[in-house]
């Protein structure tokens, strides 16, 4: 009953109901907000592995300690009492867990028939107003099994099909009914937005725009200024000079201009920093385009994703502080994936303060991110380049995917007071023999490979497993 | 350790590389390897394989080169046979996403099952997909005809990616069965069937080339009459078990040779598809019910039916010709799921070379088989590791591509760190 209530008279009642941060914009309220619960967990101390730490630190014969769902320790010979569960993890690896930051898990699941083709809001350029967390269908049988390659985190975003596909979210890999028991508490969204040839070609294909990339830039542009207008018109007026005879109409915050806009919420969110801008974009000269948008707007960047020729601009990527989100191999299905290369994570990763990312887009990719990962090592030996190191391979998709996904202060690495999302590998994880042999998720061990039935089985699966 | 492997597989690339010796030069010996022969020896340490004439000469120990023969230490590390690819577009698409580039689907409105259809005659090996695959030890592929306008998809054949411009062996015949072609089958699957049978009475002359409801033209019924009659092998691409069930009849009524390509499900039926031989070409990365035809899908679907004696081998669904090289992380992760190793390199090299009919050519190293060998700097069903050199009919390829171009235009250009 509350819930329908609150369904009803949402936007009456937003400022109430959505409960936001102690002030936080209007442009960034939920009134969809996180119900997620860590689960109970036991102390678990697990010793004697080869630990990637994820802050680019490896610790051979090490252990770590997670206790109240959190990190506690990480070194060697922690104590423990007798009442914490001990993991032997001797030759086995331990890193923190996996972070997907592009995955369209629940909103294009399996199977993929055409009522569960919800990742595409393909009836206009600029759907900003658009959050995929409403597409998500929580028993996309795909989330078990990135969990089985030890996804712990990861950003569902919109399709490409559009200059602006809405909004992203980003959830934990928990089985559960609802999306909302999956999202990441404090993530902030992400803005899905597309360069090149998918938005020119499914509305130009209408005879509409954006039918060419020049097509692409203008909507961008005119959605922003219509976001900059929008922030302006609610935005607090330098208060005025008090008359004896009336208040000030301004409220506090200063958000009370106007009837709310769901697009530009959105945008206007995106412009004060507050949802994290996305952008799938492979050519390196529309990447730098759209760094010049960002400039002219005033919104920062916080990955390109694909990016298949981002090698030919790291240095610029690193200087300005850009993640590059990137497959390891993927190329030639379009004319803008011509130009991909093995090394392309190995170069961006390379300037200094770069933020090299792996992530899949693929529910395939998502079940084997450290495959990825030890393809470039492999593809980076063969060209000549100095030797990539594990510990720091295992930063593309933990430390530097949370950055990317602005939850780097809770997850992404094995730090004292981090979120106890943890993975227990048989061995190396980069190879293609690398399997999860324990997932925790706030310290509770949500898939044990020796034990099948802890695996979460979707209610779609129920009645057809495969045993 | 590394820096050693790296400066050994650069002295290769300068002994081997195309200018420091004439295109011509097919002799070879190669030292002290592990030679995996992908043939009943098995594995063999410290072994020499001795190449003459492009074609492998002797395998063994000990083995003297002759005078003015190359030789390639190996220092211990892996030799394998050069890999297939899986059954891929490479040389019939440039662009995926760009129709013109693109030969592999037929789109006739008017009579579209053309089994006569052969797109190896698309084929160009100027592609700069051949090399992007050969780089990465892929020596062969099956080029496939893709489904478009019929659930007869043509004709394709293998292709041995040194550059020549003909595919080898026997061709053979697409079709695709489930719900991926009841599109094209009158939305039903039960249709396929149903045309596959008239197909054939067509192709037996049961039915006159004059009628109003013939579905084949005369060539088209010349070509289904061939395989009718063993000249090739039809490659089925299906995934649900009710309809593999429903070809297994088909095929022991119809005596054709068949084989399965994707088969999600295939690991259901798998001692029935041991005992009429069928070989299974497995998109081994397939766990999820991507369609309702792949509910059974799983990661050990190579490894049940290698157990029960079905001969595995490996192709992709997805990015098939571009990352045709990920055909390795198939085997790979096919291995981390209970297939034994050697069956895993067996489904990359002897398994489909023999499939396909070819497999007195290619596929294993052994005394008679063309020279087609990767030298790896490691496990080669690891994605951890990469190949050095690649020689096909005893040629060392030049380990580039478009590629590895693109990669050293830039790679001096960003800062080190």
């Amino acid at each position: 009953m509350y819930n329908l209530l609150r369904a009803g008279i949402g936007l009456a009642l937003l400022s109430l109901a959505a409960a936001p941060a102690t002030g936080a914009s209007r442009f960034i309220q939920d009134p969809y907000p996180s119900t997620y619960q860590p689960r109970s967990s036991e102390a678990v101390l697990i010793h004697n592995a080869t630990v990637l730490t994820g802050t680019g630190q490896r610790l051979d014969d090490a252990d770590v300690l997670l206790r109240d769902g959190k990190v506690v320790e990480v070194g060697r010979a922690l104590q423990a009492g007798s009442e914490v569960r001990r993991i032997d993890a001797h030759g086995r690896w331990v890193t923190p867990g996996l972070i997907d930051v592009h995955s369209h898990l629940g909103v294009y699941p399996s199977p993929g028939v055409s009522a569960h083709s919800d990742g595409n809001e393909m009836t206009a350029p600029v759907t900003a107003n658009v959050w995929a967390e409403h597409s998500v269908w929580p028993q996309d049988p795909g989330f078990a099994e990135a969990l089985a390659g030890g996804v712990t985190s990861m950003q569902v975003l919109p399709g490409s099909a559009n200059l602006v596909g809405g909004r992203g979210v980003v959830l934990k890999n928990v089985p559960t009914t609802t999306y909302q028991a999956m999202k990441f508490p404090g993530a902030p969204w992400g803005l899905k937005m597309a360069c090149g040839e998918n938005p020119k070609r499914v509305y130009g294909g209408k005879g509409t725009a954006p039918g060419t990339r020049m097509g692409n830039v203008a909507g961008y542009r005119a959605a922003f200024i219509d976001a900059s207008d929008y922030i302006a018109k609610n935005t607090a007026k330098p208060a005025k000079r008090k008359r004896w005879f009336g208040g000030d109409k301004e409220d506090s915050s200063g958000d009370s201009g106007g009837k709310r806009d769901l697009k530009l919420d959105t945008l206007a969110g995106a412009i004060q920093g507050d949802i994290r801008v996305h952008i799938h974009c492979y050519r390196a000269d529309e990447m730098a385009t759209m760094l010049d948008l960002a400039d002219e707007f005033g919104f920062r960047i916080a990955a390109f994703h694909h990016g298949v020729e981002a090698y030919k601009l790291a240095d610029r990527l690193a200087q300005e502080g850009v993640c590059g989100a990137l497959w390891a191999d993927w190329w030639g299905f379009k004319m803008e994936a011509f130009d991909g290369i093995q090394e392309n994570i190995a170069l961006v990763d390379r300037p200094a303060n770069s933020c090299a990312i792996v992530h899949s887009d693929s529910p395939e990719g998502i079940q084997r991110l450290n495959q990825e990962a030890a393809k470039v090592i492999a593809a980076a030996r063969r060209a000549d380049m100095p030797a990539i190191a594990p510990e720091r391979a295992i930063t593309w998709m933990t430390a530097n995917a949370a950055k990317a996904l602005g939850i780097e202060g809770k997850t992404g690495t094995l730090e004292a007071g981090k979120n106890a999302d943890v993975v227990v590998w048989n061995g190396n994880p980069f190879s293609s023999y690398a399997l999860a042999d324990q997932v925790f998720i706030d310290g509770h061990q949500y898939y044990d490979r020796a034990d099948p039935r802890s695996k979460p089985v979707s209610d779609f699966r129920l009645g057809q497993e495969v045993r | 350790m590394i820096g050693a492997r790296i400066k050994t597989a650069h002295a290769l690339a300068l002994l081997l590389g195309l200018a420091a010796l004439p295109a011509t030069a097919q002799d070879l010996l190669i030292r002290n390897a592990t030679v995996h022969t992908a043939s009943a020896r098995g594995s063999l340490s410290n072994a020499d394989v001795l190449v003459r004439g492009g074609v492998i000469q002797a395998v063994g120990s000990g083995l003297a080169a002759p005078a003015g023969v190359a030789v390639v230490e190996a220092e211990g590390r892996p030799l394998t046979p050069a890999l297939f690819g899986g059954i891929t577009e490479i040389g019939i698409e440039e662009v995926s996403g760009e129709e013109s580039t693109v030969d592999s689907t037929l789109t006739l409105g008017e009579q579209p099952l053309r089994p006569e259809f052969d797109v190896t005659l698309a084929y160009n090996p100027a592609s700069i997909l051949v090399p992007v695959a050969r780089v990465e030890g892929i020596g062969f592929t099956a080029l496939g005809a893709h489904t478009g306008g019929g659930f007869i998809a043509g004709q394709g054949g293998v292709i041995r990616l040194d550059g020549s411009a003909d595919p080898i062996g026997p061709r053979a015949l697409y079709l695709r069965l489930g719900s991926a072609a009841a599109e094209l089958t009158g939305k039903s699957r039960a249709a396929q069937w149903m045309l596959l049978q008239q197909a054939v009475d067509e192709a037996h002359g049961r039915l006159g080339s004059d009628s109003p409801h013939a579905l084949l033209t005369p060539a088209g019924r010349r070509t289904l009459a061939d395989y009718l009659a063993g000249k090739g092998r039809i490659i089925i691409e299906v995934d649900r078990a009710s309809d593999i069930r429903q070809l297994l009849r088909w095929s022991a009524r119809e005596k054709v040779k068949i084989a399965i390509a994707g088969g999600a499900e295939a690991w259901q039926l798998a001692p029935e598809l041991a005992q009429a031989r069928v070989p299974v070409f497995v998109d081994a990365l397939g766990n999820l019910p991507t369609t309702f035809d792949q509910i059974g899908a799983t990661l050990e679907n190579a490894a049940r039916l290698r157990k029960a004696g079905v001969e595995v081998s490996f192709t992709q669904s997805g990015d098939a010709s571009h990352n045709a090289r990920k055909v390795r992380q198939l085997a790979g992760n096919a291995v981390a799921h209970g297939l034994p190793w050697a069956d895993g390199l067996a489904g990359l090299t002897r398994v489909p070379a023999q499939a396909l009919g070819v497999g007195d050519r290619i596929g294993s190293i052994e005394p008679g088989k063309l020279a087609d060998l990767v030298l790896w700097e490691g496990d080669p069903l690891d994605v951890a590791h990469y190949a050095e050199q690649v020689w096909l009919g005893g040629r060392a390829m030049p380990m580039r591509s478009r590629q590895t171009e693109l990669r050293d235009r830039y790679l001096p250009r960003t800062a080190q760190p």
